[in-house]
């Protein structure tokens, strides 16, 4: 029996820290490991005994990629438990913000750590000196990113001017103008940018995912609406709990998320994009459909492009945003303590975030959950191994390598946010 | 390749996690530095992340970049590297949690010509970078001689710079 293992004990281009162990067994892929072996981060146990108003703070700092979406999944979440509504103009400011993290996440994403699989570069510094232009033109849209969150959050990263009940401060419809010309480069810089991924020569890969996302009765979801997903679910974010559950693997200090009546699915780009096509701004399905993305995508290694259809549609709908602005007539609504459970689905840029609180009758935080999209995806990135590297088998080692990661890399795994981290290890059995 | 327009700023940038230990060491010295006020130099802090170093070196016409390192020598030595004339070993700069560490970010900055045609890095080695921990007493004893160091350093380039004008 030939049996080789091919080993990445330190995975690069991901968030955090992990690694991965492909073992190939007669000619076929025998197993495939995604290990994560970043400390566990324990926030849900940091969140218990806290007052409610300390969440958005302390959950900021689970991710410095992505603090906006836990920050949203949390108030939205214990807003739920308290009973509060915050109204259309907070709620559209909160949908501004999320913007400007999808913006500079997947813009990181899809210049610094993907597009070198694409391209053949060791990494973003050796593309950098070929395709100077390009990274140039990642950086600037980046920047318009982090200039809504710096205006909006208080500064780029675990933003402090979010709160339970709306925000400390809310900007002046005259603060939010200097943006419009940035967004406006921007969205051109983004629509260059789908142009650009779809160019890239893609493996010929798809798979009969499992999609599940957040759908909205009117906008492209950032900020909530009901869980649904490929094969017809379609449920309230208070009925998560219901239908998925975490279980422990010993390979990863992540916990893995299941349907309890269905196995792995897939959250992010790919899932949002193929549940949610028509409520994409008309320039966004434009794009994509230039780039030669139908309204369902089922190939991993094409999720560059949604992601960049996706930055386009977050730059056009930050503008949609801002032009439509009106200033709410206070920064935040008043907010009484009281007993009760809540629970809040967002859409991160890696994918749906759930959050669920219990509070006492004197605010603290008596109970937290918090599922991020990475926990929900490791299941099937280890299938996607499994089942797309067997047309690779007979590459050089360095070869074979390269594609794992890549494979693992589609979807953007966010190890630091999961940890609930990156190493590869392809073992070839003999 | 020829670098981006350089509009003269000159720019002091402390890198580090205030709450990992002697990695916050960067922070402390350009804490240090605004204190003294010194003319026409921009003081800025940063935690490390590759695409905001870049975006604080844009433009700049000299940059001193000060952040904690771990290369195996006594904690609280200082190392000066010219990073201009070559790359940062970059073994001692692998400590971001993040994608691009500051030696692949200082490349970056030179592969898209933007780095500043002065481009010094102030290396204090540190020893402790848990999570929480205060500076060390050997890296904080060093906080002093850097800042000096350092001062004297930036008022020899602006008087270089200076000279060249006239």
């Amino acid at each position: 029996m030939a049996v080789r293992t091919i080993k990445v004990d330190y995975l690069a281009r991901v968030e955090g820290e992990g690694a991965l162990r492909v073992v190939i067994r007669d000619g076929g892929v025998a197993s495939a490991e995604l290990k994560i072996f970043e400390p566990p981060r324990f926030f849900e146990a940091f969140l218990r005994g806290r007052a409610f108003s300390e969440a958005p703070d302390i959950v900021a700092r689970i991710c410095g990629i992505c603090p906006v979406a836990y920050q949203m999944s949390a108030v939205q979440a214990i807003e739920d438990a308290l009973g509060v509504d915050v109204g259309a103009p907070l709620r559209a400011l909160r949908r501004l913000i999320y913007c400007g993290e999808w913006i500079e996440s997947h813009t990181l994403h899809v210049y610094m750590l993907h597009a070198p699989d694409f391209l053949g570069y060791e990494g973003a510094v050796e593309m950098a000196r070929d395709h100077g232009d390009a990274v140039r033109r990642g950086l600037a849209l980046k920047k318009a990113g982090n200039a809504i969150i710096s205006l909006l959050g208080g500064r780029e990263i675990h933003p402090i001017n979010v709160r339970v009940g709306g925000f400390y401060r809310t900007p002046r419809r005259c603060e939010l103008q200097p943006l419009v010309e940035e967004l406006k480069r921007a969205r051109d810089a983004a629509l260059e940018t789908v142009r650009w991924a779809a160019r890239f020569d893609f493996p010929d890969r798809e798979r009969d995912y499992e999609f599940v996302a957040l759908r909205h009765e009117r906008d492209y979801p950032f900020y909530e609406g009901r869980i649904v997903s490929t094969s017809g679910l379609n449920i309230a974010p208070a009925e998560y709990d219901a239908h998925f559950e975490e279980t422990q693997v010993e390979h990863s200090t992540a916990l893995h998320a299941h349907m309890k009546n269905g196995g792995a699915y897939l959250v992010g780009p790919l899932a949002r994009y193929n549940l949610n096509f028509d409520r994409l701004s008309r320039l966004a399905k434009d794009a994509a459909r230039e780039a030669g993305l139908g309204p369902v995508c089922a190939n991993p290694y094409r999720s560059i492009i949604v992601r960049a259809v996706e930055v386009l549609y977050a730059c056009d709908e930050a503008l949609r945003l801002i032009d439509a602005y009106e200033e709410p007539e206070r920064p935040f609504v008043d907010v009484t303590a009281r007993a009760g459970v809540g629970y809040g689905a967002t859409e991160a840029p890696r994918g749906l975030l759930y959050h669920r609180y219990e509070i006492t009758t004197d605010g603290m935080i008596k109970d937290a959950r918090i599922v991020p999209p990475t926990s929900q995806n490791q299941p099937s990135i280890e299938e996607d191994l499994r089942r797309f590297i067997g047309g690779w088998l007979e590459l050089p080692e360095a070869d074979l390598r390269h594609r794992c990661e890549q494979t693992v890399r589609n979807h953007d795994p966010c190890i630091s946010c999961a940890t609930h981290f990156l190493r590869l290890e392809v073992e070839h059995a003999s | 390749m020829r670098p981006d327009a350089v509009d003269g700023r000159r720019v002091v940038l402390g890198v580090g996690n205030l709450d990992r230990g002697d990695d916050a060491a960067g922070r402390f010295v350009a804490r240090r530095l605004r204190e003294a006020q010194l003319d026409d130099v921009e003081i800025i802090e940063k935690g490390g992340e590759a695409t905001q170093l870049l975006a604080a070196l844009e433009a700049a016409s000299a940059a001193f970049i000060v952040d904690a390192c771990a290369s195996g020598v006594e904690a609280g030595a200082l190392r000066r590297f010219d990073v201009a004339a070559q790359p940062l070993p970059s073994k001692a700069f692998a400590l971001s949690s993040h994608g691009l560490g500051l030696a692949e970010t200082i490349e970056l900055a030179r592969a898209l010509g933007r780095l500043p045609p002065v481009c010094v890095v102030y290396a204090i080695e540190g020893e402790s970078f848990e999570t929480g921990a205060p500076l060390s007493p050997k890296v904080a004893a060093a906080i002093t001689g850097v800042v000096e160091k350092l001062r004297a350093e930036i008022v020899t380039v602006a008087k270089q710079g200076e000279e060249r004008d006239a």
